[in-house]
């Protein structure tokens, strides 16, 4: 049962308030896209031991989607942020490199 | 034989005398006895049969490492099978009865198994009952499944009341003994707030039992002092009774509180299970004493010698005159001494060891009691009582040396912390090889949200195993949860202990060391499931090299077990059997809950009614008073028909079709999603959510559209009407209410968020009646108010206007085919706004009709129902929708995946029509079938049954159903076999079966 900082409220929200919602930072492929990248977005995902970004909505609370970073292995919560971004914050993934360094995670690191 | 000594006991008070009954036979007990106390008193020491063997068995502990004493308790409602005797506090009028026996504990036709224990090794049932293969199904399986489980299942519903409570705390001491106490001290002193939950009663844990100094006073006024001083402090939260019962993630914690189980006739829920957020954990769970692995070890009358001197301190009953202690390290002495104290007999100490001469050795010696040292237990004599041991070198093969009548054994192997609250959650061990016990290892701790470690173990469950160490540790280890939760206050000075020095014990895994296999066949490491060393030792040679694997085929420590009692024993074995150090075959994974928790206090308040809030639309109470005949939808309840006297719910359903069709139906649509889409951006965004073109929609017009995932398969259907330009309402499904505005959202938050729309979900503010039937306008004629001609308001446009007086927004739209009204009025005005068109609808022979009745007159019309033509695979060119998906536009969800190979295959199954021969009903969910066999030898199939009705319009069975190649072979008849062996067939035809061209909505 894990908590999140809901970046909008900033409360420390239990998961039962919490929707998870899988991956974060898609890149949404639709028409004209090749069939393999096409099912990349639909299908492929990460499945990382440590270092993930995730999609969680505060849906027994404000209705918002964020996204989360967080280690897989040990549950430790680096951070949330807005969903309405194409990237890790820039802070965000600093802080991760103190604490694990060297991780990278699709093209980020 | 086992009794009540004149001795007080120190929790009883005597001056009370309880009745209760065992296996329907009266016995007295005192007001604080355990009922396993009491039944010793009264020389019941026959608790229970094992599992597998039906061997007799006798108590074997005093806590909650219990594995023989399980027992049924109650009856009727209160009926629970399995109910551990010793932690079962002793109540007036309390009933028992043991499991597992048949026809009587004493006499039991199940034991003949123990005979053929030769037979039924480890994993037995995996290699007896492999072999015929036919025999499992008739033969096998239902004699396991009769065999199987521990105790009867109740029959009734629980009439006990359970309930959930949250809390969050800075520190969550679990274990309320002397280093509970003293954590909650310093963490409290500390400013910290603080939740000390014990399972037990009584605090203090055993020290007390065992003579501590603490503070220069005995242990018992030192505790009463805690106590008391904790209660003072606002800032601490004391609960007895409260077990911690499990850690999860990020400081998670549960407890289960026993509030009425000592006291039924009490009011008030019976079980209270705490839902806990800690900042830190400190488990201060105590150590639990193993077994020693001689041959019949399992004889009743063979205990652990902490149970022993528990039994004899706290409640003041022997197990009997004459107790052999037998151990391998000094902590036993202490049950000698007490036995002796208490004027019993000890006529020998066996220590396996080679040496003993720490002080507790001398005092025994001085006491006079003979002290063996280097010998052990060849085996027990007895059977369903112990008559006494037979004596062996520890380092021989088991010849007797000596044989020495008794009535009881009390064994130590030692002390194992207890680690499961630590382990739960990631907690790492340690071996400690002085101790002969893993342990948590501090520097690997359960880590929280912030990276760091937020579980403190604390005293003997953190392998401090004297007082002195306990109190020591335990106060350092509550000071440093407070520290890590924020409390800044200081901790003042701790307690301080005084403890008899000891010596190291010896590690003994099998007593005598050389034991023959005939002995190594009598020694029990697991009580309850029948785990015998030389199980262990045969599933070793077998291959089964990690311990998770020795544990399930050999059932060691399943059960209620957990690893209390065999864990380490088992290992050992196992080690021993690998010749690997025990470290390094390690332990099998400690799972919550510590003990069993009841399955109400896990559903809490959750139950009947309380389960699932349940939506009502504003005329609920009308259909339940008019023959509603209820089904669920979504969370709704919705009217399946309304049964009118003596009709079946079949006949009421033909007849609402049939009067809708040619009078006047009503229909209580307000469950139906009702979401509006505004902004700006509302149009495009609309576009990019259903197939077909949104954007172009004109104010005052509604459209038919679909919405599909980005998968390409439909998952919702409903009438969108555009209200302005900026505007619109979108209905969805009953059930699709909530998800499709979640669908919303996320689309516009996570992918479209610099689009100027909002999305609001207005479903409970309108109520909405469908007025359906060829009378339909004559009603709302009638009423009187706005023009609702078939030239002020054709179909497909809605008006906004007033209706009998009621303000209304009319949608002239249709899912049966008839002529038309879908009015929407303010939720608060739904009710009456039904009894108005009723009242009025009278002359014109209204009849409210149900859910089954629109199923009908949809399919009678060819029209899908989402749930039904559609299952999550189906996408909307299956069904025959390519009316309704735009080309015009660029994207939309789910048209990229539309594209992709498997969804433009021609092989698809295609919607269509059947029209059965006989006029008989195709049985639902009822499949094509085709030529030849597949792999499997099953027919092959070629379609199947999507919806299937019996329809009083056409007076015969139709169906819709998806068919290979389905609309190119209109005439042709296929065949439904049924599950009596018999089949049906129906002609593909046309889906639309009635009214094709539309005539009698567009009037």
């Amino acid at each position: 049962m894990l908590t999140l900082e809901c970046p909008y409220c900033s409360i420390q929200a239990d998961e039962t308030e919490l929707h998870a919602g899988g991956e974060a930072h898609l890149k949404r492929e639709t028409v004209g896209s090749l069939d393999n990248d096409f099912e990349d977005y639909l299908f492929m995902r990460e499945n990382p031991k440590g270092v993930h970004f995730e999609r969680w909505r505060h849906v027994a609370g404000c209705g918002k989607w964020f996204h989360a970073a967080r280690c897989t292995m040990t549950l430790e919560v680096f951070g949330t942020y807005s969903a309405q971004t194409l990237a890790p914050p820039k802070d965000l993934r600093e802080k991760i490199s103190t604490k694990r360094p060297g991780w990278t995670w699709r093209a980020f690191s | 034989m086992s009794t009540r000594l004149a001795t007080a006991g120190r929790l009883l008070d005597r001056a009370s005398t309880m009745e209760f009954t065992f296996n329907g036979k009266r016995m007295q007990g005192h007001e604080g006895d355990t009922l396993a106390s009491a039944l010793l008193a009264n020389d019941q020491m026959l608790v229970g049969r094992s599992f597998k063997y039906h061997r007799p068995r006798g108590l074997v502990a005093s806590g909650a490492e219990e594995p023989n004493g399980l027992v049924n308790m109650g009856a009727g409602a209160f009926f629970e099978p399995n109910q551990r005797i010793t932690t079962t506090e002793l109540f007036e009028g309390l009933a028992a009865e043991s499991q597992n026996h048949w026809p009587s504990l004493e006499f039991d036709v199940g034991a003949v198994n123990a005979k053929l224990s030769r037979f039924m090794p480890a994993g037995f049932y995996y290699k007896m009952f492999i072999h015929p293969r036919p025999l499992w199904k008739h033969v096998y399986e239902p004699f396991i499944r009769k065999a199987a489980g521990l105790g009867r299942a109740p029959t009734e519903m629980d009439g006990s009341s359970y309930e959930h409570f949250y809390a969050h705390v800075d520190v969550l001491i679990t274990g309320g003994g002397i280093a509970g106490l003293a954590a909650a001290l310093a963490a409290g002193r500390a400013g910290a707030d603080v939740l000390l939950v014990e399972q037990t009663a009584h605090w203090g844990g055993r020290a007390p039992v065992d003579g501590a100094q603490i503070d220069g006073l005995d242990g018992d006024t030192w505790v009463k002092e805690t106590v008391q001083a904790l209660e003072s402090m606002d800032n601490v939260t004391l609960r007895n009774r409260t077990m911690g019962t499990g850690v999860y993630d990020h400081g998670y914690a549960l407890a289960y509180e026993r509030l009425t189980d000592h006291a039924p006739d009490q009011d008030g829920p019976r079980h209270r299970l705490w839902r806990i957020r800690a900042r830190q954990i400190v488990t201060a769970t105590g150590s639990i004493e193993r077994p020693l692995s001689f041959a019949g070890n399992d004889i009743p009358g063979v205990m652990l010698a902490g149970a022993v001197r528990d039994y004899a301190v706290n409640f003041g009953v022997s197990l009997g005159d004459r107790t052999v202690v037998v151990t391998n390290n000094d902590d036993a002495y202490r049950t000698a001494i007490t036995l002796k104290d208490a004027g019993l007999d000890v006529p020998v100490i066996l220590d396996a060891r080679p040496t003993a001469d720490g002080s507790l050795v001398q005092q025994a010696r001085e006491m006079g009691i003979r002290v063996a040292l280097g010998k052990g237990i060849a085996h027990v004599n007895g059977a369903k009582r112990v008559t006494g041991v037979s004596i062996c070198l520890q380092a021989g093969e088991g010849s007797e040396i000596e044989e020495i009548a008794c009535d009881a054994v009390a064994m130590s192997g030692g002390w194992s912390p207890v680690v499961h609250l630590w382990s739960h959650c990631g907690g790492k061990l340690i071996w400690d090889d002085a101790q002969s016990h893993f342990r948590p290892d501090a520097s690997r701790p359960p880590l929280g949200a912030d990276g760091l470690g937020f579980v403190v173990p604390a005293g003997a469950a953190n392998g401090a195993m004297s007082t002195a160490e306990v109190l020591v540790d335990a106060f350092q280890a509550g000071a440093a949860a407070a520290k890590a939760a924020g409390a800044t206050g200081k901790t003042g000075r701790g307690p301080t202990g005084d403890t008899p020095k000891e010596e190291p014990m010896a590690p003994v895994w099998l007593m005598p060391q050389g034991a023959s296999y005939k002995l190594r066949s009598k020694m029990w490491l697991d009580y309850q499931n029948d785990v015998k060393v030389s199980d262990v030792q045969l599933a070793a040679r077998e291959g089964y090299e990690s311990v998770e694997h020795t544990k399930r085929y050999t059932t060691l420590g399943m059960a209620t077990d957990q690893g209390k009692l065999s864990n380490i024993n088992g290992l050992a074995t196992l080690a021993g059997a690998l010749n690997a150090p025990i470290p390094a075959v390690g332990t099998t994974t400690f799972r919550p809950p510590y003990t069993p928790i009841s399955m109400g206090a896990i559903g809490g308040e959750a139950r009947g009614e309380l389960f699932q809030p349940l939506h009502k639309t504003p005329m609920h109470d009308w259909h339940d008073a008019n023959g509603a005949d209820w089904e669920p939808v979504g969370h709704w309840r919705r009217a399946y028909a309304f049964v009118r006297g003596a009709e079946t719910v079949e006949q009421a359903v033909q007849r609402e079709v049939t009067n809708t069709r040619e009078n006047l139906g009503l229909l209580d649509a307000s469950t139906l999603g009702k979401l509006i889409v505004r902004g700006p951006d509302a149009g495009k965004f609309l576009d990019m959510l259903y197939t077909n073109m949104m954007s172009t929609l004109k104010p005052g017009r509604c459209r038919y559209g679909l919405m599909c995932t980005e998968n390409g398969f439909l998952s919702d259907d409903g009438v969108v009407a555009r209200i302005d330009d900026d505007t619109f309402l979108c209905h969805t499904t009953t059930g699709g209410a909530d998800r499709i505005y979640a669908h919303m959202e996320e689309w516009l938050q996570t992918e479209w968020w610099d689009w100027q729309v909002y999305v609001t979900n207005v479903t409970e503010q309108f109520a909405q009646v469908a007025v359906v039937g060829p009378n339909a306008r004559k009603v709302l004629e009638k009423l009187g108010g706005m023009d609702v001609s078939a030239e002020a308001l054709s179909f497909m446009d809605w008006a906004d206007g007033t209706i009998g007086g009621f303000d209304c927004r009319v949608y002239r739209i249709s899912f049966s085919g008839e002529l038309s009204f879908e009015i929407a009025v303010p939720a608060s005005q739904g009710r009456a706004f039904w009894d108005a068109l009723l009242e009025a609808g009278a002359e014109f022979g209204v009849m409210p009709y149900g859910t089954e009745c629109l199923h009908i007159m949809r399919a009678e019309k060819g029209f899908i129902m989402i749930g039904d033509e559609t299952d999550g695979t189906v996408i909307p060119q299956d069904l025959g929708l390519h009316w309704a998906i735009s080309k015009k536009k660029d994207d939309f969800l789910g048209k990229r995946a539309q594209e992709r190979d498997h969804m433009t295959d021609p092989t698809r199954w295609q919607l269509v029509g059947l029209e059965t021969t006989d006029g008989s009903v195709i049985p639902d969910g009822a499949y094509a079938v085709g030529e030849g066999v597949n792999e499997n030898g099953q027919r092959n199939t070629q379609g199947r049954v999507t919806s299937t009705y019996h329809s009083p319009t056409l007076g015969r069975g139709i169906a819709m159903g998806l068919v290979l190649h389905g609309p190119d072979r209109m005439g042709e008849v296929i065949e439904f076999p049924k599950v009596d062996g018999t089949s049906v067939k129906a002609k593909i035809v046309n889906p639309v079966f009635f009214d094709p061209e539309g005539e009698k909505q567009n009037v």
